[in-house]
């Protein structure tokens, strides 16, 4: 049985975007935010298309079948996007909620400046994985490139595999779990101590990323505070 | 922004389809870089002893038989053997150096994109469909060739000023991105014998890799030379007469995408331009690391 059809009886909403226009498929998936419609899409076809599900917000499963352009389910909000091969530059950037998950691959600036949610790469996240996150869990299966994590504020960054240079160049307050090596610490970015209530969040982290790892194995590391002197009592005042 | 691609067959079964991929290739790139477009194709050598060159004219009557005839005059033979839009394939029976000489010297209306034995550059300012109609790119065969679409920041949007550049003999580059120093460093190698056309920046990546392979570097000393000695942002592509060469600066914000398959290899600022080829969705796909030369070659594949 054709996918399509397989689809039809599953009542998935099936798009190929050889024959639909990018937009009008964006179209449709932020309509949702305001009016019911199909709560489970399965999108082929994708060829490398930038933006692909970006700017979702609504309760939805998005299936993408096959490798992704630049900034596919960016600021991505509840959905759930799962993408069946690579994805290119900024995947999932500024993602406030929901889940992100690749296969394969994922080019720079994954997760970049991510507030929430999580995001998961089964493959390789390349260069400035998680860069300015603030809020996001980002989980990756394989290895981050250099400067992966700079200027990270909050939320985590699990890294199965080695990390490039400069990891967590400036960073404020985000945790950084690697599991492999680490090819340099950027500025201010020190090793920590791995507690149990790191233990705890790692294992919370892997199981919802569907990762067989053990939280034993990793190392966290996070940031010195001697390159910022942010005053919390502050905050209110911005 | 602009688009790099490039294709190397490793099967010749696909050897007769190169131009057809390449111009899907490099319409996949549209939208980075819709101010020109280039390639460089590798394809039916010049005899031993004879020399291959492609001549842009800006003159649209220039007779090329009649240019044949003088450089025969000079050398002992040489023969059109091709003509693609405003560029012609000239075969000449002498020294590619030699010939390039006497072309500059004589005919300075006429401008030398490609010299050595196998190498074949076309360019041409407009959109990349309109060049691959032009240039009849879907007729072309070859071993392997590279391509460039421009989004132009530099310098003037020209035919000079497209890519692909010439490095020397057999030799070529595509850039995508930006240099910084390229107006001191163009004075230094002006200094060193170098010549250049045009204003452009990565005519001078073209002319310091010329420069550092005529002191005796090899490709890839050259290459990596550039990462001490050249500021800015680029994804390089060369062309060389065996394949191609990769390399990324060291902050690698510029991308590219490598794919292979039993049938080939692909280079290509995303992914979409790959996504065009063969069996491209089941490739083994990564991203080349920064500051890292890679190189493939026929021998090495």
């Amino acid at each position: 049985m054709a996918v399509a059809e397989r689809d039809q009886q599953a009542a998935v909403e099936h798009v190929d975007l050889e024959t639909t226009p990018l937009r009008e498929l964006n179209q449709r998936l932020h309509d949702l935010a305001g009016s019911p419609g199909p709560a489970a899409w399965r999108i082929v076809n994708p060829n490398g298309a930038h933006a692909v599900a970006c700017g979702l917000d609504s309760d939805v499963e998005v299936e993408v079948e096959g490798h992704v352009g630049y900034y596919c389910a960016g600021m991505n909000k509840r959905a759930t996007v799962r993408i069946h091969g690579n994805a290119s530059t900024g995947l999932a950037e500024n993602m406030m909620s929901g889940l992100v998950v690749v296969d394969g691959n994922a080019s720079q600036s994954a997760g970049a400046t991510g507030r929430g949610g999580l995001l998961v790469v089964r493959g390789d996240a390349a260069a400035r994985c998680g860069i300015s996150m603030k809020g996001i869990d980002i989980v990756v299966g394989g290895s981050v490139g250099h400067m992966s994590a700079f200027m990270a504020q909050t939320g985590s960054l699990v890294v199965c595999g080695d990390a490039g240079e400069a990891l967590g160049d400036s960073v404020y307050e985000s945790r950084l779990y690697v599991r492999g090596s680490v090819a340099s610490l950027g500025a201010d970015c020190v090793e920590k101590e791995l507690r149990d209530e790191h233990r705890t969040q790692l294992t919370e982290l892997l199981k919802a990323a569907e990762i067989d790892a053990d939280p034993a194995d990793f190392r966290r590391y996070g940031s010195a505070r001697q390159l910022y002197n942010f005053r919390i009592d502050n905050a209110g005042a911005y | 922004m602009c688009g790099i691609v490039g294709l190397f067959c490793k099967s010749p079964d696909l050897e007769p389809r190169l131009g057809e991929y390449l111009a899907s290739m490099l319409e996949q790139m549209s939208d980075r870089g819709p101010d020109s477009a280039g390639v460089a194709v590798y394809r039916d050598p010049a005899p031993i002893g004879s020399s291959k060159l492609t001549l842009y004219s800006f003159d649209p009557a220039m007779s090329w038989d009649a240019l044949c005839g003088e450089l025969a005059a000079t050398f002992g033979g040489a023969h059109v053997a091709g003509i693609r839009a405003n560029h012609a394939v000239v075969v000449v029976e002498g020294e590619a150096a030699e010939v390039e000489d006497w072309i500059r010297r004589h005919r300075p209306d006429l401008r030398v994109m490609s010299a050595g034995r196998v190498i074949e550059i076309y360019k041409e300012v407009g959109r990349p469909r309109a060049f691959v109609d032009q240039f009849r790119l879907e007729d072309i065969e070859g071993s392997h060739g590279l391509g460039h679409t421009r989004m132009a920041t530099e310098s003037r949007v020209t035919t000079e000023g497209s890519h692909p550049f010439s490095t020397g003999l057999d030799l070529c580059l595509v850039h995508n991105g930006s240099l910084s120093n390229h107006n001191r460093l163009r004075e230094v190698l002006r200094r060193e014998g170098i010549d250049f056309q045009t204003e452009n920046d990565t005519e001078v990546a073209a002319g310091y890799l010329a420069w550092r392979m005529r002191e005796g570097a090899s490709l890839q000393e050259a290459l990596e030379g550039s990462l001490a000695d050249l500021d800015g942002f680029y994804t390089f592509l060369v062309g060389t007469a065996d394949g191609f060469a990769v390399l990324r600066d060291p902050i690698a914000c510029k991308p590219a995408v490598l794919a292979e398959t039993d049938e080939w290899v692909a280079i290509g600022s995303e992914w979409r331009a790959i996504s065009v080829l063969p069996g491209s969705a089941d490739a083994r796909m990564w991203e080349p690391e920064p500051g890292v030369v890679y190189v493939w070659e026929k021998e090495l594949v």
